[in-house]
């Protein structure tokens, strides 16, 4: 993502904001499936790491339970490999426990062309076999090109496709934590 | 038919007129002093004349492997390069160790009448290094052999080294020794070096090679004869040339155009047209040689060309043969080492191409002074030419040539053999 | 990363640790039920082996399958020499054949060299060991397997000492090992006699040494070289006997390392000569293990350079 056209840059959320959105995401999962039971988080590398872990903390704030967390590295499943040079992998750790008969909720920073989602369904095929998948996502801004949606968003964001979708999180990026929309190149 | 060559800068010393008629040099005079109305004029400003060139080391294949070259092929490229007589090596199918074979030669070269090709006889039958060949009957044959080698391959076995530089006394002969140590160079490919290590190569110590020329000088000391070293390609080899020469032992050397150019770090690439034998050695080794051919410790330049069939070159190195083509790029790569880096003069080349290998063949009619009455056995040079070679440019059958897309200096642009142009502006004549 | 991998000089130190990391991302599907990735599918891959290795080709063949490439096993039997297919007919037939990939292993140093600069094929060369010259993929699984025990599996092998034992000469593996484990910041040791090192050993990446004893206790890990019978009958050492007794790998001298020392081998072992069958079960032998490594840094050099587009490797996103 371009850093430098700023001119028309906007923030859409703010530290706070990512929080509360957070929490909301965490209570939506628990009410959804009725509680913890079976649950697992798996984030998609590298920004789906750190909120897979805040919810998780979340969760833990509010049931007192700790859910499994993992990561799930799609890179060998993308559908673009061959588009461009090949990419260095991220890190894959599925709890102990595995995910067969689990309800994995897949947990990314933006949901866009649905295309990472798909390589998740796949990835997790050669894995195991869950009981049910779930997404969650801080961003939902639209465009799909496959038939996929997200059971938990953050905030609905519409952008236009020339537009760039850039969020900051305190783990990956450093401190101040937004998620901010600028025009011009992707 | 008469030839005025006007104003050429002889042996880069002075510039003359010569007047060539039949077979001879009829006048040399002041430059632009002869006028001659009957006869074929050619402008020589700017060029130099040297004696034609005297190779004494080629490889022409025929009999036998003439996918690679013919003598006519052969005599086409030595024209080409300047060249008025060339020794063609032993080592063809059949061995050229009998007069019949050698007569063949020496006939066939006739025939195509490009260039003197003078046999040279194998010193063992079948350069199998186990029993003398019948050096005499080829002394005493029309091809009139006077130097002997089992080139390709050593005369390692030091007795029989010992007979033959005996043998030879009788006729006045030589023996050029390729020497290499059979047993330090199993398998070898390449010059053993850090290089060598690095690439994975079999080395071919220097060693191998030194061993051999000091044995041999000795023994020639010894036994009073006369030996020539082929291809000397190291410094340990200078040094001991010079020891000998000193003592006053009679010892000829010879060094390649490649030797005094191309180094080993070529091999990097794996290409095998560097591939040769002996192998290309290290900067100190082509400096040593530099200065030592300077000197006149090495006496002449003899290219040992090579030629060798595309799928001889064009695969793995250790599956490869060994040689490179030279003929017709030997004058060019001499200029480049020695006159550009002013190590040497015209009139030296013309001393380590055409006069002393003459010397050396003992040939009467090349090699001469350019006076009247002698045979016009000349080359003419561009010393000015830059030039890139390329390898598939050629009237060699082969075209493993090292030195492809590599500039050049000087070009030699007309060769007249026996008063007849051999090669006139770059083209083969007939 | 470079197109082709043809020497352990191929590659720097970022592109070496780019792939003992993806190695390690790719260890895991070993063991899962499913050992398969998709990366490759529709990619074919041919091991064009021209002398016989079958350790090596099922290693690279179980690598190229688990990333569902289509694999083409050919057994090229004779060279140029012998007047069989000449290697440019061969890669030319391969070419034809849309091999995407070709794995080769050749008697002659500088085949692969040869196949990577010629433009007689399009695919990616990969060396599976040349000649005497190089062996680029098991130097990676060695200091692979070297870092997962010493380093955490993590970074390079910085301050290191790796004692490389045997026909140093005559040995691609020794070659590739110590360029590759120079440029992880390692310090090779080569130890052989003074017969079995390279001239020029001096100015090689590392230090040498002619006494197996003294070198032992300073290393982290020692790595012992087959030594082939033959090179008896070439005056290279007297007799087996005395090679074993001055630099065969017992339990004696295994005692004299420190206790993390790893014990490697490339395989096969001539127990009794290089190696003890002792030493070679020992808790501090690892070479079992490198076989298994061997798979996961064959997945990964494949996929590094097959897995994208025809292009240098970017930056990572």
């Amino acid at each position: 993502m371009s850093a430098n056209s700023r001119n028309s840059a906007r923030v859409v959320l703010e530290s706070s904001d990512i929080s509360r959105a957070l929490s909301r995401i965490a209570h939506e999962i628990l009410e959804n499936n009725k509680g913890s039971k079976d649950l697992v988080l798996l984030g998609i590398p590298s920004r789906g790491v750190p909120l897979a872990n805040r919810i998780a903390q979340k969760i833990n704030e509010f049931e007192k339970v700790n859910i499994p967390v993992g990561s799930l590295d799609i890179t060998m499943y993308r559908d673009d490999l061959r588009l461009r040079p090949p990419r260095a992998l991220a890190h894959t750790e599925i709890p102990e426990g595995g995910i067969d008969h689990k309800i994995v909720i897949l947990v990314d920073d933006v949901l866009f062309s649905g295309r990472t989602i798909r390589a998740a369904l796949d990835a997790l095929n050669d894995i195991g076999r869950p009981a049910m998948v779930q997404v969650a996502v801080l961003i939902d801004r639209g465009h799909r090109e496959l038939p996929i949606r997200a059971d938990y968003v953050g905030k609905n964001i519409p952008t236009s496709l020339s537009e760039s979708v850039q969020v900051s999180l305190a783990d990956v990026d450093g401190n101040q934590e937004t998620v901010i929309i600028s025009a011009g190149e992707q | 038919m008469s030839i005025l060559l006007k104003n050429g800068s002889l042996k880069g010393e002075k510039n003359v007129d010569i007047l060539i008629e039949n077979d001879k040099i009829s006048k040399v005079a002041p430059g632009n002093s002869i006028k001659d109305d009957k006869a074929e004029v050619l402008d020589l400003t700017g060029l130099i004349v040297l004696p034609g060139l005297v190779d004494l080391h080629t490889h022409l294949r025929e009999p036998g492997r003439e996918d690679a070259e013919t003598v006519a092929t052969g005599s086409a490229a030595a024209a080409r390069g300047g060249f008025t007589a060339v020794h063609a090596m032993a080592n063809t199918l059949p061995v050229a160790d009998t007069a019949g074979v050698v007569e063949q030669v020496w006939n066939l070269g006739k025939s195509i009448g490009l260039v003197d090709v003078y046999p040279v006889g194998a010193v063992t039958i079948g350069l199998k290094g186990e029993n003398l060949a019948e050096l005499s009957a080829m002394a005493e044959s029309t091809a009139r052999v006077r130097i002997f080698s089992d080139d390709g391959h050593c005369v390692s076995d030091p007795v029989l080294m010992r007979r033959a530089l005996e043998y030879v006394k009788a006729f006045n002969g030589v023996i050029a020794q390729h020497a290499q140590e059979p047993r330090l160079t199993k398998n070898a490919q390449m010059n053993e070096s850090e290089l060598s290590g690095k690439l994975g190569l079999t080395g071919w110590p220097a060693v191998a090679e030194e061993a051999i020329v000091a044995r041999d000088v000795l023994l020639t000391e010894h036994v009073q004869s006369k030996l020539h070293v082929c291809h000397a390609s190291t410094a340990g080899t200078v040094e001991i040339l010079r020891w000998a020469k000193g003592k006053k032992v009679n010892v000829t050397a010879e060094v390649t155009p490649h030797h005094l150019f191309l180094s080993q770090i070529n091999c990097e690439s794996y290409d095998a047209k560097f591939k040769v034998n002996p192998p290309l050695r290290t900067d100190d080794d082509i400096n040593e040689l530099r200065k030592a051919l300077a000197e006149g410790i090495i006496d002449v330049v003899a290219t040992d060309h090579a030629p060798h069939p595309m799928e001889d070159k064009e695969g793995e190195w250790s599956s490869a043969a060994f040689g490179m083509t030279g003929l017709e790029t030997a004058l060019s790569v001499v200029a480049t080492a020695m006159i550009e880096t002013k190590l040497m003069t015209w009139a030296d080349v013309a001393r380590v191409m055409s006069e002393k290998p003459a010397e050396i063949g003992q040939l009467t009619e090349h090699g001469r002074p350019i006076a009247e009455n002698e045979i016009a056995n000349l080359c003419i040079i561009d010393p000015n030419a830059s030039w890139k070679v390329d390898a598939k440019d050629t009237h060699s059958l082969s075209t493993n040539n090292p030195f492809h897309d590599m500039t050049l200096k000087s070009k030699v642009i007309h060769t007249i053999f026996r008063g007849k142009f051999s090669m006139k502006s770059g083209q083969v004549q007939k | 990363m470079k197109k082709h991998l043809v020497s352990a000089n191929d590659l720097n130190k970022d592109d070496a640790v780019l792939v003992l990391d993806t190695a390690k991302e790719l260890a895991v599907i070993s063991d899962r039920p499913v050992k398969k990735l998709p990366t490759l599918r529709g990619r074919t891959v041919v091991n064009l082996f021209f002398e016989d290795s079958t350790r090596t080709r099922i290693s690279f063949e179980a690598a190229s399958k688990r990333l569902s490439a289509d694999v083409i096993n050919f057994s090229a039997k004779g060279s140029s020499v012998s007047k069989g297919e000449s290697l440019k007919d061969t890669a030319q037939t391969l070419q034809s054949m849309g091999a995407d990939a070709v794995v080769i292993r050749h008697g002659s140093s500088g085949a692969p060299h040869l196949l990577a600069t010629r433009n007689w094929i399009d695919a990616v060369v990969i060396n599976a060991g040349d000649g005497t010259h190089e062996h680029p993929t098991q130097a990676l699984l060695d200091a692979y397997t070297i870092r997962k025990h010493l380093r955490n599996n993590e970074g390079d092998l910085n301050g290191l000492k790796v004692a490389i034992v045997g026909d140093i000469l005559h040995s691609r593996v020794a070659r590739s090992n110590a360029i590759l484990l120079k440029t992880l910041g390692a310090t090779p040791i080569m130890v052989a006699p003074p017969t079995l090192l390279p001239v020029g050993i001096e100015n090689w990446n590392g230090e040498y040494s002619y006494d197996l004893d003294e070198v032992l206790p300073q290393v982290d890990a020692v790595m012992m070289l087959r030594v082939q019978q033959e090179r008896m009958s070439d005056a290279y050492f007297p007799t087996t006997r005395e090679y074993s007794r001055n630099f065969g790998l017992n339990a004696q001298r295994l005692k004299t390392m420190q206790k993390h020392a790893l014990v490697l081998h490339p395989g096969p072992m001539n127990r009794g000569m290089e190696i003890t069958a002792e030493v070679a079960d020992s808790s501090n032998s690892v070479v079992i293990e490198q076989v298994a490594n061997g798979v996961s840094v064959r997945m990964a050099v494949l996929y590094l350079l097959l897995g994208g587009s025809n292009s240098e490797t970017g930056e990572n996103n």
